[in-house]
């Protein structure tokens, strides 16, 4: 299979973890989207430079867009990719990210040190934190 | 570049989040038993697509900027710490955003209701 096959696959069997298996329902949370929103930023900056940079290269027979070049940094954005890198790596971060959150999360409904639960930042008074955690 | 590039980057995404463990008391590096036993599943399957994707020829390392230690016969050691890293980041990130917003997470209760737990 390409990469932009099993990255898509890697996608969809995330979220059917996530929603039939382990019944964590992240994906139904703003709880997990903007904690995502915030990690694909970081994903875009040390992924563009991972990709940017040529330390990782693809092979255009299995992405969507051309290989990397052997002189010089691949297309910054078109042709494929976004910031360097394939589109599919999104998909593969986003899988990624989202099987990890889930085992922890459902971990934690198993028992699993579930807590002490995170909270309250250090500017907080923990007595005006206690009814938000 | 130098042989470590890679390594450079991943300890930048640890040094960028470790952060919150300390300012946003995440909790994630102090629950460490629950935080090993997550890594192992998405440590096992994108190890897993890694080498599958290495030997289709999907994607390959810069030998310059890598360390060029490897594991399981063609794994470069940076692709390991990257399944250990980024998922640690993004537990991080969650559990940052929960104590800042207290929005659920899903593990507020345990699955037979009860809301007390192991500490």
């Amino acid at each position: 299979m390409s990469y932009t096959q099993l990255a898509i696959l890697g996608v969809i069997l995330a979220i059917v973890i996530d929603l039939f298996v382990a019944r964590t329902r992240l994906i139904t949370r703003r709880a997990f989207w903007v904690p995502y929103a915030i990690i694909v930023l970081f994903q875009l900056l040390t992924n563009g430079v991972l990709t940017g940079f040529s330390i990782v290269t693809y092979d255009g027979q299995f992405i969507i867009g051309d290989s990397t070049p052997v002189e010089g940094p691949p297309p910054f954005i078109g042709g494929g990719r976004i910031a360097f890198a394939p589109v599919e790596d999104l998909m593969f971060g986003f899988a990624l990210i989202l099987l990890s959150l889930v085992i922890w999360v459902w971990l934690g409904r198993r028992g699993v040190q579930r807590t002490p639960f995170a909270g309250p930042p250090i500017w907080r008074r923990r007595s005006e934190d206690s009814a938000s955690t | 570049m130098t042989n470590l590039s890679y390594l450079a980057v991943l300890a930048f995404i640890l040094l960028a989040t470790a952060w919150l463990e300390v300012v946003l008391r995440t909790r994630v590096y102090q629950r460490w038993r629950r935080l090993l036993l997550t890594l192992i599943v998405p440590v096992v399957v994108f190890v897993v697509w890694d080498l599958y994707a290495i030997a289709a020829g999907h994607w390959d390392f810069d030998p310059n900027s890598t360390t060029g230690m490897v594991v399981l016969g063609s794994l470069p050691l940076e692709e390991l710490l990257f399944f250990i890293v980024i998922p640690i980041a993004s537990i991080l990130s969650l559990e940052a955003v929960r104590s800042v917003k207290g929005w659920p997470v899903g593990d507020e209760q345990t699955l037979d209701g009860q809301s007390g737990g192991e500490r």
